[in-house]
C-alpha cells in the first residue's frame, strides 16, 4: 500500500482526470450545440411540422410463398383481401364517419365500434383494422364514397386460398391468427397481433420458408387522412414457393376411394422415398379456417368421433395385423429358424400352454412354407416362426425395419408406434412377458402399433431391393423469381438387415399374396400390372366399449383393413399403404383401394378399364 | 463504524443536482404516463416514486459503510452479478423477444443495470493494485478483458445490446484512466484495426444488415428512422421556451416510442424548451464534473478509480440518450440517468451516488 505512493501521486491522478473533464466537456458542447441547432434555429420550422404531424406509417403485408404439386399445379394460392381500416385522427367527427360508412358499406355499426373498442390503446395516428375481407361490393361503395369517409382506408393484402379443399387438408394444413402465446415465440418474433401463420401440415413445418418479410411506407397524408406523398418504402419480400411431391391426381383419387369411410391411404416412390400421395378421411374444408370459423363448426370438427382433423397418416397408431408377417418372415429367414423348404403343418389352431390360438383359417393351410405362408397370410406358420424368434429378435427386426421410431417426414407430431420388448412390458405394466403374447406378436396384434406411412415405407424398402429412405414431402423451394434454394435429395436411412436371397423370397410371397388363386388379394390383382402385397385385418376389441356410446354404428366393433403394397414387381415405381378403420377386412376392403391408386400411377392417370397396352405390356414381362 | 465527524463532511451539493434532475424527471413521466389519455395513467408515475424511494435508502446504505469494504467485498459483488445474469438467461421473463427481467415478487429486475456497478468496482480493486507511471502492460490487461467480456457476453445474449456497450464503455474508460503503456496501447489499435473487417467477414447477411441499421437507423425507416423523425420534431418543436406542461402534442398523440423509458428526454425537451433540456444538460455536466473532482480529491487508488469509474457511468449514458433522441447517435435502449423510467435504471443510478458520496465524504480519512 506505501509503494504505489512513490510512483502515484496526486498530481498524476489530477493530471489525468483534467483531460478526462476536457473531454466530457467537449462532448457536452456538441450536445448543446445540437440542442440549441433543433430548438432555436430548427424551431420554427419543426413546430409547425409538429401542429400538422402528417407522417404515417403503413405496413404492407408480404404475399405467403405458394405450395404446388410434383406437376406444377397450384395448390395453396393467395387472393386479394380488401382490409377496412381507419385512422382515428383522421376521422373527424369519428361518430359521423362510422355511421356513414355503415351506411354505405352495409356493415352493421355496433360491428364497426366493436373493432374500434378492441383496439383501444392504439395511437390514435396508427390505422386500426375494422373489418378484414370485406366483399367487392363494399369496396365499390367505399371507393366512390372515399371523399366522404375521412380517414378510411381500404387496403389490400393477400389471403391463402386453397384451391382443392378439403382435398390435402390434412398435408397442406391451414393458417390461423398467431394466438398470445405465438407471439411470445422467438420464430414469430417479426410477426404482429393478427397475423396469420401456419397452425397445421406444411403451412405450419414449413412456416419459416413461406412467411415472407412484411414491408411498409412512410406517407405523408392531408387532413383526411389521404396520402399526399411516399417518403420511404420498404418492399415486402414474398415467402418461398413450396414444390410437394405430392401427384394431385393420384392424391385426388385416393381420397375419393376413402370418401365416405375413416382412413388413410399412403404413397411412397420406392426409389427415393418421396410421398406421392398421403389421404386421410375425413377430411375438413381448410378455407373455413381462413375466413373465420363459426364455434359450432369447429366444435363440430372437434367432437367427431372419427377425428377430422387427425392425420391418420401419420398421427394414428393401429396394430399392424398381419402385414407385420412380412418383417416375421424376413426376420425368420435371417436368423436361420426356417427356410425356403421349412414348412409347418397348419390343422387351422395351434395349442400352446393350455390355449388354442386361431388360425383366421378355421379349416387349416395344411403344409405351409414361407411362400404359402406369406401369400395365404396363415397364421399358424408365424406362431410357430415367433416362438422360435422371441419377443426380442423380433422387435430388432422391426425396429431395423424403421418401425417404433417417426419415420423422420417434413411434417410435425408424426407418432412414434410401438414395438414391445420383454424389457418394455415388463418397466411398463410390472408383469413379465408371457410366452403366448409372442404368439399375438407375430401376426401384429398384441401391443404392437404402427401408423399407415410407417407401413409403406417398410413395404418401399422391401420393394426397392431394402433401401431405406427418409419419407418426403417437400421437393423443392423456390424463391418468387423462381430461383431453387432447395432441392430435396433421396435420404438413406438405413438398409435392412436381410440378404437378397431372403429378401428375394419374401418378394415372391408378396406377389403370390396378389397373383396366386390362393393369395388373400387374389381378387384385387391388376391386368397387366405385377402388383405384390400383403393384406392385414386388424382386430380392434379394444373398441368395443364404444359400442354402447350410441348412434355411431360405423362398426365400433368391425376389424381394421390393411393393405400394404408396391409395383411393378422389379424396381416398382410406387408403394402403397392403406388403412380403412372399421374396414373389415384387408382384403375386401384396403386392397381395391391400393389397387385402384397403383393402377391409376402405372397407367399414367388413365380412368378406370381404359388401359394403354404400352404401360401393360411394359409392366407384364416379368410377371408369370 | 459511522462517526458523526463525517457527517460534517457529507457531499450536501451531489445531494441536491442529483435530487433537481430526479425532480425534472418525475414531471416529465408525469407527462409521458398522461399522453394524450383524460385519465392519466399514474400507475407507473407513482411505481416510479417507489423506486426513488428505495433508491435513497439504497444509496444511503451505500454511503453508510466505508467504501473500502466494496474493496474486500468486490469479488462476492462481481460473482453475485455474474450469477444474477446466468439466472436471467435461464429464467428470465421474455418481453419483445428478449429476456431482461427477474421477477422479485412484483417487481422485476434487471440484472444487467445491476452489473454495471460490480464490473466498475471488481475492475477499480484490480487497477488500484496495479497502478504504475509507466502503465498496464499487456499481461496486465487481460484479466480485467475477462472480467469485461463475461458479464458483456451474458448481456448481449439478452439481447441488449444498449447495456453491453455501455459496460464495454466504461470499462474502457477505467482502462485508459489507469494508463495503458505506451507499446501496448499500440498493440492494442493494430489489433482492433485488424479484427474487425475479419470479424465482419464472417459474420451472416442478415447480422450485417443489423449492424448497419444500428449505425445507420435511416436504413430502417419504418422503425428506428421514424422513431428519430419524430423525436427530432419533438425536441424542436420546444423552441425556447416550450409547449407548456401537458402540451406536448406529439408527446399526447403518442408519436415517441418508449416515450417514458429511452425517449423521456424529447417528452421534457417538448414541454420545457430550451429552458428545461438545456437545465437538464448542464445539471448532468455539473454532476460529471463533481464526480470527476470527487476522483481527484481522493487520496486513495481504489476510491479515485471507483469514482472515475462511476461518473463515466453517467457522462456514458447521458451523451447516448441525449446524442440518439437528437438524432446523432443510433438508436440503442440506453437509459437517461436518474429521468427515465424504471426501477432497476434509478436504483443503479442511486448506487453510484451512494459511492461517490462515501468516497466524498472519507477523502480526509486514512487508515
Amino acid at each position: 500500500m506505501t509503494n504505489y505512493l512513490d510512483n502515484v501521486d496526486s498530481d498524476w491522478f489530477s493530471k489525468r482526470l483534467s483531460v478526462g473533464l476536457t473531454v466530457v466537456i467537449a462532448a457536452f458542447v456538441v450536445l448543446i450545440a445540437r440542442l440549441l441547432f433543433l430548438q432555436v434555429v430548427k424551431g420554427g420550422e419543426l413546430r409547425r411540422l409538429s401542429e400538422i404531424n402528417s407522417i404515417r406509417l403503413r405496413s404492407v403485408d408480404a404475399p405467403r410463398g405458394l405450395i404446388y404439386d410434383a406437376h406444377n399445379r397450384i395448390i395453396a394460392d393467395n387472393r386479394p383481401s380488401y382490409n377496412l381500416s381507419i385512422t382515428v385522427k383522421d376521422a373527424n367527427p369519428l361518430e359521423r364517419t362510422i355511421e356513414k360508412l355503415s351506411r354505405y358499406a352495409g356493415i352493421d355499426e355496433a360491428q364497426l365500434w366493436e373493432s374500434l373498442e378492441k383496439a383501444k390503446g392504439t395511437p390514435v395516428f396508427k390505422p386500426v383494422l375494422l373489418k378484414p375481407d370485406i366483399g367487392r361490393d363494399a369496396l365499390a361503395a367505399i371507393e366512390v364514397n372515399r371523399w366522404d369517409l375521412p380517414g378510411i382506408q381500404v387496403n389490400v393484402s393477400p389471403r391463402r386460398d386453397y384451391i382443392f379443399s378439403p382435398s390435402l387438408s390434412h398435408l397442406v394444413g391451414y393458417m390461423g391468427e398467431i394466438s398470445v402465446e405465438e407471439l411470445k415465440n422467438k420464430i414469430y418474433s417479426d410477426c404482429k397481433s393478427g397475423d396469420f401463420i401456419g397452425k397445421y401440415g406444411i403451412e405450419r413445418a414449413r412456416e419459416d420458408w413461406l412467411r415472407g418479410k412484411r414491408g411498409g411506407q412512410q406517407v405523408e397524408v392531408n387532413a383526411t387522412g389521404q396520402v399526399v406523398r411516399v417518403l420511404n418504402t420498404v418492399d415486402a419480400t414474398p415467402g418461398h414457393n413450396i414444390v410437394l411431391s405430392i401427384d394431385q391426381s393420384l392424391q385426388l383419387t385416393a381420397e375419393q376411394l376413402l370418401a365416405d369411410k375413416a382412413g388413410a391411404a399412403v404413397a411412397v416412390d420406392p426409389s427415393t422415398g418421396q410421398v406421392l400421395a398421403m389421404a386421410s378421411s375425413p377430411e375438413f374444408d381448410q378455407n373455413a379456417f381462413i375466413s373465420g370459423m363459426s364455434h359450432d363448426t369447429w366444435n363440430a370438427l372437434i367432437s367427431d368421433p372419427q377425428h377430422p382433423l387427425e392425420n391418420k397418416a401419420i398421427q394414428a397408431e393401429y396394430p399392424p395385423a398381419s402385414t407385420y408377417k412380412i418383417i416375421v418372415a424376413a426376420a425368420g429367414l435371417e436368423e436361420g429358424v426356417i427356410d425356403e423348404d421349412t414348412s409347418y403343418f397348419c390343422p387351422g389352431f395351434l395349442r400352446f400352454g393350455n390355449r388354442t390360438y386361431r388360425c383366421w383359417k378355421k379349416w387349416g393351410h395344411g403344409e405351409v412354407n414361407v411362400l404359402k405362408a406369406l401369400s395365404e397370410s396363415c397364421d399358424v406358420f408365424f406362431y410357430k416362426v415367433g416362438l422360435e424368434l422371441g419377443v426380442d429378435r423380433l422387435a430388432w427386426y422391426a425396429n431395423a425395419f424403421g418401425l417404433g421410431e417417426p419415420t423422420g417426414v417434413d411434417l410435425d407430431h408424426e407418432a412414434d408406434g410401438l414395438i414391445p420388448t420383454a424389457q418394455w412390458k415388463k418397466k411398463r405394466t410390472g408383469v413379465s412377458w408371457q410366452k403366448g403374447e409372442t404368439l399375438s406378436v407375430a401376426i401384429g396384434q398384441g401391443f404392437n402399433l404402427v401408423t399407415p406411412l410407417q407401413m409403406a415405407m417398410v413395404v418401399a424398402a422391401i420393394g426397392n431391393g431394402g433401401i431405406r429412405y427418409r419419407p418426403m414431402i417437400v421437393k423443392t423451394i423456390r424463391t418468387a423469381d423462381g430461383r431453387t434454394i432447395y432441392e430435396s435429395a433421396p435420404e438413406v436411412l438405413g438398409r435392412l438387415p436381410i440378404s437378397q436371397s431372403n429378401l428375394w423370397l419374401v418378394r415372391e410371397g408378396l406377389f403370390k399374396a396378389v397373383n396366386d388363386r390362393h393369395g388373400t388379394a387374389w381378387r384385387s390383382r391388376l391386368e397387366g400390372m405385377a402388383m405384390s402385397g400383403k393384406t392385414g385385418t386388424a382386430q380392434v376389441a379394444g373398441r368395443r366399449e364404444n359400442a354402447t356410446g350410441g348412434d355411431s354404428d360405423w362398426g365400433t366393433i368391425k376389424d381394421h383393413a390393411w393393405f400394404v403394397a408396391y409395383a411393378p414387381r422389379e424396381d416398382p415405381r410406387i408403394a402403397v399403404s392403406v388403412m380403412i378403420e372399421h374396414g373389415e377386412h384387408g382384403s375386401s376392403a384396403a386392397a381395391p383401394v391400393a389397387a385402384e391408386m397403383i393402377r391409376f400411377y402405372l397407367s399414367g392417370g388413365q380412368p378406370k378399364g381404359d388401359l394403354p397396352v404400352a404401360v401393360a405390356g411394359a409392366t407384364v414381362n416379368q410377371g408369370d | 463504524m459511522f462517526d458523526r465527524r463525517l457527517l460534517q463532511c457529507f457531499d450536501w451539493g451531489l445531494l441536491m443536482f442529483t435530487l433537481s434532475i430526479g425532480a425534472m424527471g418525475l414531471v416529465a413521466l408525469y407527462s409521458a404516463v398522461s399522453a394524450g389519455a383524460v385519465e392519466p395513467d399514474l400507475l407507473l408515475f407513482r411505481k416510479q416514486l417507489i423506486w426513488y424511494g428505495v433508491g435513497l435508502v439504497v444509496m444511503a446504505f451505500c454511503f453508510l459503510f466505508d467504501y473500502k469494504q466494496f474493496e474486500r467485498f468486490a469479488n462476492a459483488i462481481y460473482l453475485a452479478s455474474i450469477g444474477s445474469l446466468t439466472a436471467v438467461l435461464l429464467f428470465g421473463k421474455y418481453v419483445g423477444g428478449s429476456r431482461r427481467w427477474l421477477s422479485v415478487g412484483p417487481f422485476s429486475l434487471q440484472p444487467s443495470e445491476m452489473a454495471k456497478i460490480a464490473v466498475i468496482i471488481v475492475l477499480a480493486r484490480y487497477f488500484a493494485k496495479l497502478i504504475n507511471p509507466d502503465g498496464l502492460t499487456l499481461r496486465d490487461l487481460i484479466i480485467p478483458a475477462f472480467l469485461t467480456a463475461l458479464p458483456f457476453a451474458l448481456i448481449a445474449r439478452q439481447p441488449d445490446l444498449g447495456t453491453a456497450m455501455v459496460i464495454g464503455l466504461i470499462a474502457g474508460v477505467m482502462t485508459l484512466f489507469a494508463k495503458i503503456e505506451r507499446r501496448a496501447l499500440s498493440w492494442l489499435i493494430a489489433t482492433f484495426t485488424l479484427l474487425v473487417p475479419l470479424v465482419w467477414f464472417f459474420l451472416r447477411g442478415y447480422q450485417k444488415q443489423r449492424i448497419l441499421t444500428f449505425l445507420n437507423p435511416d436504413r430502417d425507416p419504418l422503425g428506428a428512422g421514424y422513431h428519430i423523425i419524430q423525436s427530432k420534431i419533438a425536441i424542436g418543436s420546444g423552441m425556447l421556451t416550450g409547449k407548456g406542461f401537458l402540451k406536448g402534442t406529439q408527446n399526447a398523440l403518442s408519436f415517441l416510442p418508449e416515450q417514458h423509458t429511452d425517449f423521456i428526454f424529447s417528452v421534457l425537451a417538448e414541454e420545457w424548451g430550451l429552458m428545461g433540456s438545456l437545465s437538464v444538460v448542464i445539471l448532468f455536466l455539473i454532476i460529471i464534473a463533481w464526480g470527476l473532482s470527487i476522483a481527484g480529491r481522493c487520496r486513495d487508488p481504489f476510491g479515485t478509480i471507483l469514482s472515475v469509474g462511476v461518473t463515466a457511468m453517467i457522462a456514458w449514458q447521458v451523451l447516448i440518450n441525449i446524442g440518439m433522441v437528437m438524432g446523432l447517435m443510433p438508436v440503442v435502449g440506453v437509459t437517461l440517468p436518474f429521468v427515465s423510467y424504471g426501477g432497476s435504471s434509478i436504483i443503479t443510478m442511486m448506487i453510484g451516488i451512494g459511492l461517490l458520496m462515501n468516497v466524498s465524504m472519507r477523502r480526509f480519512k486514512f487508515e
